[in-house]
């Protein structure tokens, strides 16, 4: 059996994903337990010059497809290139982190290597003889712990959930030859979303807000703002329009891991509960003290979020 | 213009989910399936896209007799035709196996777009479209919010974070979904009559030449070993106050105190 770890890391404009350095730091922990050798994929352009600073999280060999065509993700190329590595390392495990450019990409080397994929996982376990990956299903409302068959497994891991871990690795980078084919999708234009808009899935904190906002998500974006954080949504804020779809949390929408949830005026349906159940503390804001969600909390608070919230931005200013 | 739509039952989103007694699957009894959402934004774009340039749209689900339904409501709001492969040997595989089956049973229909939907909200695997893209050697475009057809080329409107790509590629290809592509139709009376008269086909592993040996439980290549309740969160802590600001402060104090987060 072949034990090295082969990880795929996600870049742009030469700047490395946070998920990037969590699936190095597990990478080096899958491989120390195998015995085996952790190499490091970096696709992009012009991307040798940040390529070694994988080393510090204990990438061995640091693999780096450099070319201008790849400056942009595209399924093809990178699917190509990321099998071809495959081939190179013959890796026992591949571990790409599941944001969307991971998820799509990770989905299509799946199916090209043949190979079983447990996507979104949020935890990778070594046992003696098999490796078990625990990942979410039906949203989060259940746990499953799942093993794969075959040669390579391949695990797509939730971002912001595993810890990073600085650990010297020889990190020694190697060019590799690429030989891909044109990609048969090109990205014609990449629209930014305007202000420093902090990304749900990313995000450390999330405040969101619900049915109880009546749509006014003032007094809510100042709370995130003030934490750093970002602003959610339930469904039904979605539906009525309140927010965009980007913004919806829930089985239908994000899935969601912050340290720390704030859940405004949300009654706490299950498919909403769900999408944020892996959160690491849930406060819970609601003027109904019945209101399910308080179930599902850490910390509640009973009363007007219009009162309420203002209030605790005021208090962490004072911080 | 043909296109297939991808469409699977799921359990109802407001369903409470509880493990079976073998500890590997789920309880189904009084669980409501629906059509997966994502699947649902699938077949309105598709029926936009056939008001738009002509053409047909055809369904196609693998799955037990009971996944009759969600094709006949497909049906029902506007589309063609339907294809079921029910077969038991096919129970329980996993998406690769679903999708080397819904790529055979996709070479007896001719498309030149297919649209799934970006995960069914059951397993959240989000492989399934990618896998058929793959097995049948066209393009995929994941979490699409808006599309346009021209000269052969299909234009979409991707979201990844913090931004929306503009992607471009020529068809036949394949698309998955995501919020805010459109707002799903109702069938109407009408169409639930008019979709009882339309073709509903089903066919097993055999007439579409898959190996029994390479699908269903048996041969997934991804196993669960078990399921579990996600860990419960002990009784929340609820704050004392008679006012907002003492609500306020007494949150505030437990996050910078004990929690260390703020």
């Amino acid at each position: 059996m072949t034990q090295s770890v082969l990880v795929i890391t996600e870049q742009q404009n030469k700047v490395f994903r946070k998920v990037s350095f969590e699936v190095v730091s597990e990478g080096r922990r899958i491989a120390d337990s195998l015995n085996g050798e952790l190499v490091a994929l970096v696709i992009g352009a012009d991307v040798e010059s940040i390529a070694k600073d994988l080393g510090q999280y204990g990438a061995d060999k640091i693999l780096v497809a450099d070319d201008s065509a790849l400056y942009d993700y595209t399924t093809d190329a990178f699917t190509d290139i990321s099998a071809a590595a495959a081939a190179q390392t013959d890796p026992a495990l591949i571990i790409i982190g599941a944001s969307s450019q991971g998820k799509d990409l990770a989905a299509r080397l799946a199916a090209r290597l043949d190979a079983g994929l447990a996507m979104d996982c949020l935890a990778i376990k070594d046992t003696d003889e098999k490796l078990i990956f625990t990942r979410p299903l039906y949203g989060g409302k259940i746990m499953a712990q799942v093993e794969i068959e075959g040669t390579p497994q391949i695990a797509a891991v939730r971002p912001n959930v595993l810890s990073t871990t600085k650990t010297a690795g020889s990190g020694i980078v190697e060019k590799i030859d690429i030989n891909f084919e044109k990609s048969r999708t090109s990205v014609v234009e990449k629209l930014i979303e305007e202000g420093d808009k902090i990304e749900l899935t990313e995000a450390d904190v999330i405040v969101s807000g619900g049915h109880g906002t009546n749509g006014d998500f003032e007094a809510i974006e100042e709370l995130a703002s003030v934490l750093n954080g970002a602003v959610g949504a339930s469904r039904f804020a979605v539906d009525e329009g309140w927010r965009s779809h980007n913004d919806q949390v829930g089985q239908t929408g994000k899935i969601v891991s912050p340290s720390l949830y704030i859940a405004c005026g949300i009654s706490g349906a299950i498919q909403h509960v769900a999408g944020m159940s892996t959160s690491k503390t849930i406060v819970a804001i609601n003027k109904d003290p019945e209101a399910p969600i308080f179930q599902k909390a850490d910390i509640g608070i009973v009363g007007d979020l219009f009162e309420v919230i203002p209030k605790i931005t005021e208090e962490i200013k004072k911080l | 213009m043909n296109v297939v739509v991808l469409v699977k039952q799921v359990p109802d989103t407001e369903a409470l989910i509880q493990v079976a007694e073998d500890g590997k699957s789920i309880n189904t009894d009084g669980i409501k399936w629906i059509m997966n959402p994502y699947d649902e934004l699938a077949v309105e774009e598709a029926l936009q896209i056939k008001e738009a340039h002509g053409g047909s749209v055809t369904v196609l689900s693998m799955g037990l007799k009971n996944s009759e339904k969600i094709l006949r409501t497909a049906l029902a709001m506007g589309a063609d035709k339907a294809l079921l492969v029910d077969d038991p040997l096919a129970f329980a595989s996993d998406s690769l196996a679903t999708a080397k089956i819904l790529s055979a049973a996709l070479k007896e229909i001719p498309f030149d777009l297919i649209i799934a939907g970006q995960r069914g909200v059951d397993e959240d695997n989000y492989q399934v479209g990618a896998a058929v893209a793959e097995y049948l050697g066209i393009p995929q475009i994941s979490l699409v919010v808006k599309e346009e057809i021209s000269d052969g080329k299909i234009r979409c409107h991707r979201t990844v974070e913090g931004a929306v790509e503009i992607i471009e590629a020529s068809l036949p290809a394949l698309i998955t979904t995501q919020r805010g592509l459109n707002e799903p139709r109702y069938a109407t009376l009408p169409g639930i009559m008019k979709a009882k008269k339309k073709p509903l086909e089903t066919r097993n592993l055999a007439d579409i030449g898959v190996e029994p040996a390479s699908v269903g439980m048996d041969n997934r290549r991804v196993k669960i070993v078990s399921l579990t309740l996600p860990p419960q969160r002990e009784a929340a802590v609820m704050i004392q106050g008679e006012t907002p600001t003492e609500l306020g402060a007494g949150l505030v104090k437990i996050l910078h105190e004990e929690i260390k987060i703020v």
